[in-house]
């Protein structure tokens, strides 16, 4: 049974907490930023960042609509950045037999520049990023050396708002969908993002791009005609979680 | 808080004004969610569209500085429509008492005043009283002076039309919240009320919070589950540095400080303690005498005997009208009356009012010890922007001071709980606890006084001072001890045994009790704000109510003024949800305000039992500015004049003079802005020890100023542009956000624009900014003198060059 997240926007406060806590956790550097006249800060995900909150503001119709975004990897059931790494260097990137989690190992430092640059184009939610200094492709890795040990994640563990779940997929999706009935009144356009097929389902308060660009899944670049035959040539059990 | 963080759950509706919950209290928000789940409507007025506005059900954009005419035309909106709850209403408050034929209020000034003092003689609005001293009541609330009749004269000018012209808020947004919030007038239902230093932080700062709480009088919201006039306090331990007395104008459990004018013990209690001769009254104050000897008793030991008036005479004075507060001391310090000072937990430098004034004030000390984490700007001062540190003769010493996880000891909660909090690791290097630092530095003077003569040897000397600091030795005396064999109402108490509750304390000595309100947290069996334990009865969790769980003051008593939640009989106005019940001749639930049965047995208590004649305070005779809450301007105001009267600004508001203390004229075209300030969820009030939290900077490094499109079109700036925010005190660079955030506002026939700002950026984190309180005047509530960091007035424009970004 795969391990899974339910993150709710409707009930985040984009207390940055998770975002801090991550950081603390995995001992990730402090990066330098700068004020550049929004509160999301880093700009965006980076080596060191896993967890990012993000801000985005809208004047609807005279009323004033400010949404949250904790971002991450949704660890996806068939994992496309899996999948393009595995044909350049097997082992750069795994998928944990128990949780389901998507691991990045120190392999990934021999993607080259482009081969990396496929891996992060072949996300549907932009998540990876490489550390310039040390070649090594990191994101959210669920943290499963919490999880392992019976812990919940740290970001969830941190989140006093209600706003972030954590366990078996089927209860999380349940919960998920139980909430977003409860939410439709107050946010008719209420959705989950890809609930069928990642480990982390998010309820939307309103039309994904108002929250994220990357909020649902982009439609994946086209594949190359050697992953399609790497991806043919997968085992099943590999290829297929959930 | 009169309720708690748990109990915001109970709600119906949420009204948080003065208040940013979910960024600067984030539990609370924890327990508004709830609420909102349950079907509660959460309304956030406030300036800034922030965190806390983008979960509620809507938020209202006011003008700074405007809360009293919003809050004054929700009393219009009550009264006019019956919203009130009646039977509350007439038999807990004094809406019923009549007021004297002295009391008058025209064109904005109450009857009594002095132009030359600037003060009121309060006698002129006392209530008529009978023979026996009783208040004179009238209630049916016919009669033309009683205080329903009074407040329906005052606020009848709070018209719709005059509110939303001077708050800038519709009268759409306006009705909107006046019916959500008044229909928890009725009796089965709740409306809490949560602020914070959006309320405090102005020249009528007080007043605010007399108007919220006139509102939740009369819609019956005080004492029960759900209700309340909660101030949210957090981790600065604001709640328990009051309960401590922290401030100059009191002693620990709020006695009042001594005055020169009371030379005596006997003095002090004769003018301290008031008397009620309504044998319904409760009048707790007139146990203040107890508490004032079992204090004494506490800090001077042995020498403290009867004979000597407890050592009475060895405290300090305050000369009467004298203001020894924040704004006064660096007042004074700037005009060169002090010479040396310990800063600890605190950056004025950084934090107080008109910072330039501030900084320059700190050079003329001869020398300054600051007990800190890290460097701050207070520390630093002599070499910070301007300054000449070979012009600057100060001596400074930083003693490293220890963080809270190296620490243990108590912090009071918001909801008044007690809690311990264990060290986690010794602290590093030589750091230490400041309990540790204040007692030995004080032994080091004891010792030298004992070998050296010195200025009042006694004061120093007499007191039963610690060897060592050890905060659990603190916390027992905070309950305190008996100090001899005693019986106490049959029965007895040996020498050095902890006392059971406040009820047992004496004038005679035989109890030593540092903090009236904390007795009864440490007893004989140990240290109650230890206690961890959930466990409930039905009714409790019904409510959210863990009694066992750490303690509150008073006595363990989570929802202060509960026995105005029942009526006469003791039956619960809300049988949903109670607090306490008349049950079989006992009371369960909550610990009861005092056990008294039910009114209706004819020995009961009136619930507002710290108040001498037992009623609620609608009229409230007790306020320096006024016994009824007014509008009056900010200090620095964008208008010509008061919409509501003559009076532009309150009449007796503090302000400081001096040649740093500039102030914008009221409609300065030269600064036609208005400033607010605040602090932000990633940097802990002045920033000192956030700042050097390398991810907490990371996630808000700068400076910013936020302000909206309309505002940034008419002055040509751009999003994330530096500008340059102007005042009559100073300038500071900021960079801009520009947001659909802020709201222009369309106040008495024009738009007015506001901008805001945090004051947790300072510059001895590099290119951080420096310190918006650069801006801000040294104006301040006279009833408190907390300065009005709320409202400036200000102008901006893009800046040509940048040197603090
Ligand atoms: S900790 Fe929870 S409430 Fe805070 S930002 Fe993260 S998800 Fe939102
Ligand atoms: S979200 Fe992106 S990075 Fe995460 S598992 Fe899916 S494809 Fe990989
Ligand atoms: S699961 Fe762990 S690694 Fe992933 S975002 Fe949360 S805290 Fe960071």
């Amino acid at each position: 049974m795969p391990k899974a997240f339910f993150i709710d926007t409707t009930r985040c406060t984009a207390c940055r907490g998770c975002q801090v806590a991550c950081k603390e956790w995995h001992n990730l550097p402090a990066v330098q930023t700068r004020q550049t006249g929004t509160h999301q800060n880093p700009p965006d995900l980076n080596p060191f960042n896993y967890k990012l909150v993000r801000f985005s503001e809208h004047l609807i119709d005279g009323v004033i609509r400010w949404y949250f975004f904790p971002d991450q990897c949704r660890h996806c059931f068939q994992p496309p950045c899996l999948f393009t790494a595995e044909d350049y260097v097997p082992g750069a990137i795994v998928q944990d037999e128990d949780t389901g989690a998507v691991l990045y190992t120190d392999l990934t430092r021999h993607l080259s520049a482009e081969e990396f640059e496929e891996v992060r184009h072949a996300c549907p939610y932009d998540i990876p990023r490489r550390d310039s200094g040390t070649g090594l492709v990191s994101k959210c890795d669920m943290c499963i050396d919490r999880v392992k040990n019976d812990k919940l994640p740290m970001c969830v563990n941190t989140c006093a708002m209600g706003a972030m779940h954590f366990g078996e997929y089927d209860d999380i999706r349940a919960l998920a969908e139980k909430r977003l009935e409860v939410v439709r009144g107050e946010f008719p356009n209420a959705s989950l993002a890809n609930p069928d097929d990642v480990a982390v389902v998010y309820l939307l308060a309103d039309e994904p791009e108002r929250l994220h660009q990357h909020a649902v899944a982009q439609a994946p670049a086209p594949m190359t005609r050697k992953q399609l035959l790497a991806r043919l040539a997968r085992p099943l059990n590999k290829a297929s979680r959930a | 808080m009169t309720n708690h963080w748990t109990d915001i759950e109970n709600a119906n509706a949420i009204l948080i004004m003065g208040s940013n919950a979910a960024e600067h209290h984030p539990i609370s928000f924890k327990w508004v969610l709830k609420a909102k789940e349950k079907g509660a409507v959460v309304m956030h007025v406030d300036p800034k569209f922030s965190r806390t506005s983008a979960r509620s059900d809507f938020h209202v954009p006011l003008r700074s500085g405007t809360d009293i005419a919003f809050l004054g035309g929700m009393v219009k909106y009550i009264l006019d429509n019956d919203k009130f709850f009646h039977d509350y209403v007439v038999q807990y408050t004094n809406a019923a008492c009549i007021v004297g034929e002295k009391f008058s209020f025209s064109n904005g000034l109450f009857a009594g005043f002095d132009k030359k003092t600037r003060r009121y003689d309060r006698s002129l609005w006392a209530f008529e009283r009978d023979e026996n001293g009783l208040p004179r009541r009238d209630t049916s609330l016919k009669h033309k002076r009683c205080v329903l009749n009074l407040m329906r004269a005052h606020y009848g000018r709070y018209t719709l039309d005059r509110v939303s012209s001077t708050t800038g808020v519709s009268r759409e947004n306006l009705m909107r919240v006046y019916e959500a919030f008044a229909a928890t007038g009725a009796p089965d239902k709740a409306g809490t009320m949560m602020y914070a230093l959006g309320w405090t932080q102005h020249t009528v700062g007080v007043q605010n919070i007399r108007l919220a709480a006139i509102i939740q009088l009369l819609l019956g919201n005080i004492g029960v589950a759900g209700g309340g006039i909660n101030a949210l306090r957090g981790e600065p331990n604001v709640q328990g540095s009051t309960d401590h007395a922290l401030l100059y104008h009191i002693l620990p459990g709020y006695l009042p400080m001594v005055q020169a004018k009371w030379p005596t013990l006997a003095d002090y209690n004769k003018a301290n303690t008031p008397v009620s001769n309504d044998p319904q009254s409760a009048n707790w104050w007139q146990n203040r005498p107890k508490y004032m000897a079992s204090l004494l008793k506490s800090w001077f030991g042995d020498n403290a005997t009867e004979q000597n008036e407890f050592c009475y005479g060895l405290l300090p004075r305050l000369d009467e009208h004298g203001d020894y507060s924040l704004m006064y001391l660096f007042d004074r310090m700037y005009k060169g009356q002090i010479s040396g000072g310990f800063v600890f937990g605190t950056n004025p430098a950084q934090s107080a009012p008109n910072t330039h004034k501030t900084r320059r004030a700190l050079s003329n000390l001869d020398w300054l010890v600051v007990g800190e984490l890290h460097h701050t700007e207070t520390s630093d001062f002599w070499r910070g922007p301007g300054m000449n540190p070979s012009d600057i003769g100060t001596e400074v010493f930083l003693l490293p001071s220890a963080q809270r996880g190296e620490k243990e000891g108590s912090i009071t909660n918001s909801g008044r709980w007690l809690m311990w909090h264990y060290m986690a690791q010794q602290p590093i290097g030589e750091s230490r606890s400041l309990g540790a630092m204040v007692v030995d530095i004080m032994n080091a003077v004891r010792k030298l006084y004992r070998q050296e003569p010195g200025a009042f040897p006694e004061q120093l000397l007499m007191h039963d001072w610690p060897q060592a600091f050890d905060p659990d030795r603190i916390a027992k005396r905070n309950n305190g001890w008996f100090t001899r064999d005693v019986e106490i109402g049959g029965v007895a108490y040996k020498k050095g045994q902890q006392i059971p509750g406040f009820g047992n304390l004496q004038t005679d000595g035989s109890t030593a009790c540092s903090s009236w309100l904390q007795c009864g947290s440490y007893l004989d069996s140990g240290n109650l704000a230890k206690r961890r334990d959930l466990s409930q009865t039905p009714m409790q969790a019904n409510i959210g109510l863990f009694p066992n769980f750490a303690w509150a003051w008073p006595m363990n008593r989570r929802v202060l003024y509960n026995r105005a939640s029942v009526d006469a009989n003791g039956r619960p106005w809300n049988p949903a949800k109670p607090v306490i019940s008349w049950e079989d001749g006992k009371w369960v639930g909550d610990v009861p305000d005092g056990g008294w049965p039910p009114m209706a047995s004819g020995k009961g208590k009136l619930p507002f039992i710290m108040a001498a004649d037992g009623y609620g305070q609608l009229y409230g005779p007790g306020r320096l500015d006024g016994p009824l809450p007014e509008h009056y301007e900010p200090a620095e105001t964008p208008l010509a004049r008061n919409p509501f009267s003559g009076q532009l600004s309150n009449p007796c508001m503090k302000r400081m003079i001096s040649d740093a203390d500039p102030l914008a004229k009221p409609a300065d075209k030269r600064y036609p802005i208005v400033l607010t300030t605040y602090c932000l969820t990633e940097h802990w009030c002045g920033g000192g020890e956030t700042r050097n939290t390398p991810v907490l900077l990371e996630a808000e490094p700068q400076q910013y100023v936020e302000m909206s499109p309309e505002l940034a079109k008419e002055k040509g700036i751009a999003n994330g542009d530096v500008v340059v925010v102007e005042s009559a005190r100073g300038r500071v660079e900021a960079v801009a956000m520009v947001t659909v955030r802020m709201r222009p506002l369309p106040v008495e026939g024009r738009i007015i624009h506001e901008i805001g700002m945090p004051f947790c950026f300072g510059w001895t984190t590099p290119k951080c900014g420096d310190a918006v309180n650069r801006l801000t005047p040294a104006v301040g509530d006279p009833n408190t003198t907390i300065p009005e960091y709320k409202v400036s007035l200000v102008n901006i424009r893009k800046a040509d060059k940048v040197t603090e970004l």
